[in-house]
């Protein structure tokens, strides 16, 4: 993992008491809270519906069990002892107190870890595969680019006042798991024609009430051109983009107006310029921030599928949670352990505080010390031994987070709706567990298999409805809360955004619909046919008839 | 019937405006406005709280009294007034 070196500590460290000073201004009245604001922002500081929300960084997913404890000290001392992760894989704070917030930042500058530019119009955390370095199917370890980018981005002067907010997020692996068409720069490692490494450079992706799938700017780019190429991409968008309507003001918005030849155009006369200049990677500097990446030093084990295979023909239970939650390592004799954070009468994303202990306890004594955040909303545990696995699954039992849903129906994304969120239209958390209670026989839901099932409480889709299999937006219809259905869309290598199905639902109506969904597909599935492939076959009509019957298919609420 | 409802400034809680502008944290330790008038005045009393540094952002909302019990109308208000509708055996413990 990336440690901090002395220009990190004394950045974070002076930004953390330059923010004490700004509090203390604010409440001794010298900053009107128009003029504290961006600065609280800037700082992760948002002003929710019940207190103040801190989002704290957790930079491309990667935690040591050290920041989960320190998360889990966080959340007893500042918070109602609990957190909850995003889809861009930080952590969220409910409850916490504006004159504690300096102290807060402290104690989490000490284990390394931040709230920079977790808010505000500038480059967000970037974000990743939470199998970084791990997976079977990789080919190499984005996380070396990600630190690259996280060191030049953060507090950058020209960057720190962008139209919006701008998110990146790199993937080394062909399976995309870090959404990067869905981000307003995706970064997707791949050999060209002559077999070098490099990056295929999407933008202008992103969700919200104007949804768009990236644009391919250039497809292939050497590693040592990514900052470069970025600042070009960012420069662009500064002079271009809108800053006159929040609602048009991405980047997305810019590159579909202007169209991707001319935006490709503006950035490569803008590249051309600096290319060659100071944001040129060396060789060296690559090296460098690889050396923290570097693998750790992996037993040599023999593969335990068979010896495992006995265990689980034994126990339908934790066979059951292989087959689901465990998935292949790229070394011998290890697995990649899942652990949802999904289950009936849990809130998606959200963990306790002694569950965070536990976690970083189970992460230090099987898995090196290390757990990663999926944008999912769930924790992994990246170097398990295999003749491990029984006994870690009996533990995560033991703590009910050994559920075996993932990727299944009751995996859902889900933001906090309208419980906790200014901008929400609807209440989403009561929606997702209302589905979970719905869908409580695991073996229907290992037979429907891979189905995602995204919900947003309002359109600016923190939920990633737009791209869920099945996809649940919440509104407001005349101070009722409803429920707009979306099938189809993906946030995978094959990104699609979703088809709307209908009128929109109230809370009690969904899981049924979602039910009558299921049992449509699984009508017209063919075989090993998954959730997304069986629509795309078939279209949406079937499951408008299942849902709605074929009377008011047409009435759109 | 309305009331001026607000988040206080150091720890971000909600609030509601009291008949001698104090900012309890109780809906039932507000003050109800029956008129138009009564919620105008209010409001600019609420602005020099803003201005002393007590609260942020105060703003009418509609509430409907059912038998001696206040509720706003809004869901939004109400999960404002009462907390999140999840969690509510931790968030209560942990008051």
């Amino acid at each position: 993992m990336y440690r901090y070196d002395e220009f990190d500590d004394k950045l974070v460290g002076e930004r953390v008491e330059q923010f004490r000073r700004q509090v203390e201004r604010r409440l001794a009245g010298e900053l009107s809270e128009d003029q504290f604001k961006p600065l609280r922002l800037m700082n992760g500081l948002y002003m929710q519906l019940h207190a103040y929300m801190l989002r704290v960084n957790v930079p491309y997913g990667s935690l040591s069990s050290k920041q989960m404890r320190a998360f889990a000290h966080i959340a007893r001392t500042y918070d109602k002892g609990f957190g909850h992760f995003t889809t861009r894989q930080n952590i969220q704070y409910n409850w916490v107190k504006l004159e504690e917030t300096p102290d807060l930042l402290r104690e989490l500058a000490d284990v390394e870890v931040t709230a920079i530019q977790s808010s505000g119009n500038c480059v967000r955390n970037i974000t990743s595969d939470q199998y970084a370095g791990r997976a079977e199917e990789e080919l190499a370890d984005p996380r070396i680019y990600c630190e690259l980018l996280r060191q030049y981005s953060v507090l950058h002067p020209e960057f720190s006042y962008l139209p919006r907010k701008f998110k990146i997020a790199v993937t080394g692996s062909p399976t995309d798991r870090a959404a990067v068409a869905l981000h307003d720069i995706g970064l997707r490692m791949h050999r060209n024609d002559a077999g070098e490494m490099g990056f295929e450079v999407l933008v202008g992706g992103g969700q919200g009430r104007t949804p768009f799938i990236a644009h391919t700017i250039r497809e292939w780019l050497a590693p040592e051109h990514v900052l470069s190429y970025v600042e070009a991409i960012l420069r662009i968008y500064n002079i271009f983009g809108r800053r006159d309507n929040i609602n048009k003001a991405r980047i997305k918005i810019i590159v579909n107006q202007m169209g991707i030849d001319k935006y490709r155009e503006l950035v490569d006369e803008e590249w051309e310029r600096i290319r060659d200049g100071a944001l040129k990677l060396p060789q060296e500097e690559i090296d460098r921030i690889d050396a923290y990446f570097a693998p750790p030093v992996y037993e040599t084990l023999e593969d335990l599928t068979t010896e495992l295979g006995a265990l689980r023909e034994a126990d339908t239970d934790f066979d059951r949670w292989m087959g689901s939650n465990v998935i292949a390592h790229k070394i011998d004799g290890y697995s990649i352990v899942n652990i949802t954070l999904k289950a009936p009468g849990r809130v998606p994303g959200d963990i306790n505080a002694d569950d965070m202990d536990a976690i970083a306890d189970l992460a230090d004594r099987y898995s090196l010390g290390e757990i990663r955040v999926s944008h999912r909303q769930n924790l992994t545990l990246v170097d398990v031994q295999q003749r491990d696995l029984h006994t870690l699954w009996q533990e995560l039992d033991a703590l009910t987070l050994a559920t075996p849903n993932l990727g299944q129906l009751t995996d859902i994304i889900c933001c906090p709706g309208l419980d906790y969120c200014n901008l929400a239209n609807a209440r989403s958390i009561p929606l997702a567990d209302d589905i979970n209670q719905h869908f409580l026989d695991v073996d229907h839901l290992a037979l429907v298999g891979d189905l995602t099932v995204n919900i947003s409480g309002c359109m600016n889709a923190c939920g990633h409805h737009h791209v869920g299999n099945i996809g649940i937006l919440g509104v407001d219809k005349r101070g009722k809360e409803y429920f707009q259905l979306t099938l189809g869309g993906s946030s995978d290598e094959g990104a699609s955004l979703g088809d709307r199905l209908g009128r929109g639902l109230p809370q009690e109506e969904v899981p049924g619909a979602i039910e009558a969904i299921v049992d449509c597909y699984l009508e017209v599935r063919e075989d090993g046919e998954r959730f997304l492939d069986a629509y795309r076959r078939v279209g949406i009509e079937p499951f408008k008839d299942a849902v709605y019957g074929t009377a008011d298919n047409k009435e759109v609420a | 019937m309305q009331m001026i409802i607000a988040s206080r400034l150091v720890d971000g809680r909600v609030v509601f405006m009291d008949a001698e502008a104090g900012w309890p944290v109780s809906i039932d330790d507000g003050v109800l406005l029956d008129t138009e008038e009564d919620t105008e005045r209010l409001l600019v009393v609420a602005e020099k709280a803003v201005q002393n540094c007590e609260i942020v952002d105060p703003y009418p909302i509609e509430v409907v009294v059912e038998n001696g019990e206040r509720r706003p109308a809004e869901v939004r208000e109400a999960i404002r007034a009462f907390g999140p509708s999840v969690r509510t055996d931790q968030l209560v413990e942990s008051e």
